[in-house]
């Protein structure tokens, strides 16, 4: 049985310090409150302790300075710990333009990770050292939750929505990574490493072992998957105008035929594929066809890095 | 003495089971409801034996992962739902409402009886949902897990969920109803015993919050049996909608489970100190306040399930602003002691105990309301650890010291003191040795309701299990002095710690109908420097009423 030395976990992201500063602050401000007040109740025990069955103690019905004060001096401790916590959760949350982008799809129970070279693993997520990666993450079944605890880095992956998860790594490694919802059966054995190289190695490892069987990229796989479902036939400027163009769509503002506009991310265009009839185009005829169980959660991914690659508003 | 022994009273009064079955007393209600609890707790207590057996080792021991997960669903549900839900307000609210009001019982009888058959038939249903295969979907049945693709007794689990639901609506309702109308004679509304105001606050989240799970349960199993859309995106549905039901009420529900346990808290504190609660009608008041402002603060339970950052802040900053009420009341208690007459009975000893852990897990709520660290350990043992010490800590304190407290008058015998005070060190050295290392195991990453684990956490779940152990020797130790009392325990005074309250100037156990006239309040509560308190076996009536 090992014995665990260290009451943190390893740091090995940019956010980690954050996390635990902010942790160690929180730690400092209970422990002072814990011995403050254990301590009073304690003395008074002793204090005031019963010596006869007669003791008949004065009333006394309370102090209103002493009420504002201690009202007053922890809101102000716990506003000092919202806004820090606020700012650090607001860099967790918002991933940097530049961050390297990494599609994760989970299902009972494994994790599937497919990089922008175009190669894929199961279970284990190797990543670039000291540069920012974001995953884009869904489900293809149940809830699950994506957790690197020396990154201090979690998020739920949610059927039917996208959501994202950044880390920049600081430290070479092998880190847990666990599923953190309940998922069922197999919930404990949802885990695997996440690999942290060096840049070079990285790349080397991301081209794959034979560069001959390397796999598409995202773009490339969406593109081919444009064409081979019979996106085209529509949705081709070159040969008409039965479906809206793709190009510059990612982002862009989209009437609809009911009045309402929405931008076109990627919770929108997965929508189009999978429910067309649910938000039409204004000026199209609702005769798209729906994609749903013919695309599992990669491939939806797929076509759409092929629309972000086709440019932005 | 022998006089009193000679009184009729709600124990002796009828023995038939049918008198028992169809009572309408308050009181018999109350027992029934702490026999049909105290069977859940039990159950609770072995399934959370079992599976912490089962974590002495990272890999798997002595179970399955499916048995694993049906042990701690199973655990969640019967002691959320079946136990602390129901605990203090069902069986010692029940007991002493109508006494501290000074009326003859709840304002709707039939009702609190009803109360407790809709609870029974609730409970055995989800009894049914156990023996017919478990559940594996965690008490928080997050959707679209449960509501597609579970295979396991979800139905029966959630419809004796919802059933049971009713019966604290009507339990709720009948106290609210109690408090406006049934007060005696001179019981203003900032005379009641703070246990009467928490009461009061606790019935009003029950009346607001429990419709809103209950259909929130109900619409699971709609989409399980009819696959309608409503939860399950593959079926066109949202599944993070069910969290912001299902949390609407169970954020609200943490309260249900802890206010009372603050009322019992602050009638011992008074006692055991001879003192008028520090600031009563702050303490008063912060309870309304919690139950009102804890409507507010359900999305702190999802900051990362993909809920906007800026929805996030906002109930972060007002889970910040829940913490202020319940702090007061730490320090309100904590003033009360001061200058007092502070006496350690057993009663006491769970008072502070109850101190001592409800301040740790208050604080460590604060750690999860701070969303940069509630990222890191949401969904980890901290949490774990966070909640056992609220709920168990708070709560399970609260209600055996309140039991104790209570016990002479609600059996009209004495327990043994000094097993009594020891039973209280055993099970907060066997509390903290469980809980308290969970915290550091979820800090370095360890994710709840995980069966199998990595390595380097073993050491600390091993300690969480020989706290366990010692935990369940206290609990069972008191099960057996408390049983032993019953039979054979001295015959209890009327007021035997010479308490303050008017459930202390009626013989031990009450008459039927509570008082032999009914009482006229003439001090404010806790008057502890009236002398007529401390009168201990005078014949009721011949001396005033307190
Ligand atoms: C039968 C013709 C047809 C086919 C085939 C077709 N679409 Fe469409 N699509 C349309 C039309 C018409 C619209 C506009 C009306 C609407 O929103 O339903 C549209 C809208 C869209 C939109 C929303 C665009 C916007 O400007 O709002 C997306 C994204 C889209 N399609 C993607 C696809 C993909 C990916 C495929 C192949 C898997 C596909 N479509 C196949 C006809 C088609
Ligand atoms: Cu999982
Ligand atoms: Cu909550």
């Amino acid at each position: 049985m090992k014995m665990p030395l260290a009451f943190l976990p390893e740091q090995a992201s940019t956010l980690a310090r954050d996390v635990d500063m902010l942790y160690l602050f929180l730690i400092g401000v209970s422990m002072f409150f814990t011995i403050l007040i254990g301590g009073l109740i304690i003395y008074f025990v002793i204090r005031y302790r019963r010596r006869s069955d007669a003791d008949r103690p004065a009333p006394l019905h309370g102090n209103k300075l002493l009420e504002v004060v201690w009202t007053t001096i922890p809101l102000v401790l716990v506003m000092i710990m919202f806004f820090w916590g606020a700012a650090v959760f607001y860099k967790q949350f918002r991933p940097p333009a530049d961050a390297m982008e990494i599609l994760v799809t989970g299902k009972q129970w494994m994790w599937k990770m497919q990089h922008p070279s175009g190669r894929s693993e199961i279970n284990d997520l190797h990543v670039p050292l000291g540069r920012p990666v974001k995953l884009t993450m869904t489900s293809e079944d149940v809830i699950h939750s994506f957790y690197i605890p020396a990154f201090r880095a979690k998020m739920d992956v949610v059927p039917g929505r996208y959501t994202s998860l950044w880390f920049e790594p600081t430290k070479e490694g092998s880190f847990h990574l666990f599923c953190a919802e309940y998922c069922g059966a197999e919930h404990s054995l949802m885990k695997g490493w996440v690999h942290v190289l060096p840049e070079d190695e990285y790349e080397e490892w991301a081209r794959g072992e034979d560069p001959d069987l390397a796999e598409l990229t995202p773009v490339e796989a969406g593109e081919r998957l444009f064409t081979e479902l019979g996106c085209l036939a529509c949705h081709n400027p070159a040969s008409g105008t039965m479906g809206p163009d793709m190009t510059g769509l990612y982002m862009s503002n989209v009437e609809l035929d009911d009045g309402r506009t929405v931008v076109a991310d990627e919770e929108y265009i997965r929508q189009s594929i999978l429910e067309p009839m649910a938000k039409v185009t204004k000026g199209y005829q609702p005769i798209m066809p729906t994609y749903r169980g013919q695309l599992d959660e990669t491939q939806l991914m797929q076509i759409i890095a092929y629309i972000r690659s086709l440019g932005t508003e | 003495m022998s006089a009193q022994a000679k009184q009729e009273n709600y124990l002796n009064a009828k023995h038939t089971v049918a008198s028992w079955l169809f009572s309408l007393d308050h009181k018999r209600i109350a027992l029934l409801y702490l026999l049909t609890i105290l069977l859940f707790f039990v159950l609770g207590g072995i399934a959370a034996m079992l599976f912490r057996v089962e974590l002495l080792t990272p890999g798997p021991a002595v179970m399955e992962s499916e048995t694993y997960n049906r042990l701690f669903t199973m655990h969640g549900i019967t002691m959320i739902f079946f136990f602390l839900i129901p605990s203090i307000p069902a069986v010692l609210g029940n007991f002493l409402l109508p006494i501290m009001l000074g009326a003859k019982d709840l304002a709707f009888p039939r009702l609190n009886l009803a109360s407790w058959y809709v609870f029974t038939f609730g409970g055995l249903l989800g009894l049914g949902a156990i023996i017919f295969g478990g559940v594996d979907t965690g008490w928080t049945f997050y959707t679209p897990y449960s509501s597609t693709y579970a295979n396991s007794q979800v139905i029966l689990a959630a419809l004796g969920i919802f059933i049971a639901g009713f019966a604290s609506i009507m339990t709720g309702l009948n106290f609210i109803v109690t408090i406006h109308k049934m007060r005696a004679p001179g019981l203003t509304w900032f005379r009641l015993p703070l246990f009467v105001w928490s009461h009061y606050a606790t019935s009003i989240i029950i009346i607001l919050g429990t419709p809103v799970v209950a259909i929130t349960i109900l619409l699971v199993a709609i989409e399980r049996i009819f696959e309608v859309g409503i939860f399950d995106p593959a079926l066109g549905g949202d599944p993070v909608l069910f969290q912001h039901l299902f949390w609407f009420y169970s954020h609200p529900a943490v309260y249900i489970m802890i206010l009372p346990g603050m009322g019992v808290i602050s009638e011992i504190i008074a006692c055991f100190s001879r003192k008028r609660i520090f600031g009563y009608p702050v303490v008063a008041l912060s309870s309304l306040a919690i139950a009102i402002l804890g409507f507010f603060v359900w999305g702190h339970h999802m900051f990362v399930s993909s809920q906007s950052m800026y929805a996030g802040m906002i109930f972060s900053i007002l889970s910040f602003l829940v913490a202020i009420p319940s702090a007061i009341k730490v320090f309100n208690w904590v003033a009360t002691m001061y200058g007092g007459s502070v006496k350690l009975d057993t009663p006491m000893l769970y008072a502070l105990g109850f101190l001592g852990l409800f301040i740790i897990g208050g604080l460590t709520g604060l750690f999860l309301a701070t969303m940069a660290v509630n990222v890191h350990v949401h969904d980890t043992y901290f949490v774990v650890a966070h909640f056992h010490y609220v709920m168990v800590g708070g709560m399970v304190m609260a209600f055996f010291g309140g039991l104790h407290f209570w016990w002479p008058k609600i059996t009209g015998k004495l327990f043994p003191e000094l097993l009594g005070r020891i039973t209280v060190v055993i099970i907060f050295i066997g509390f903290n040795l469980t809980f308290f290392p969970q915290f550091i195991v979820g800090y370095l990453g360890m994710p709840r309701r995980y069966h199998i684990y990595p390595e380097e956490f073993q050491f600390l779940h091993v300690l969480s299990t020989a706290g366990a152990s010692v935990l369940a020797i206290g609990y069972m130790l008191m099960a057996v002095y408390l049983l032993y009392s019953l039979v054979l325990g001295p015959k209890a005074s009327r007021n035997p710690w010479k308490a303050a309250g008017l459930e202390w100037t009626t013989p031990s156990p009450p008459p039927t109908h509570n008082f032999s006239e009914p009482p006229v309040v003439k001090f404010e509560a806790y008057a502890y420097d009236e002398e007529e308190v401390y009168q201990d076996d005078a014949e009721p009536g011949d001396k005033g009423h307190g």
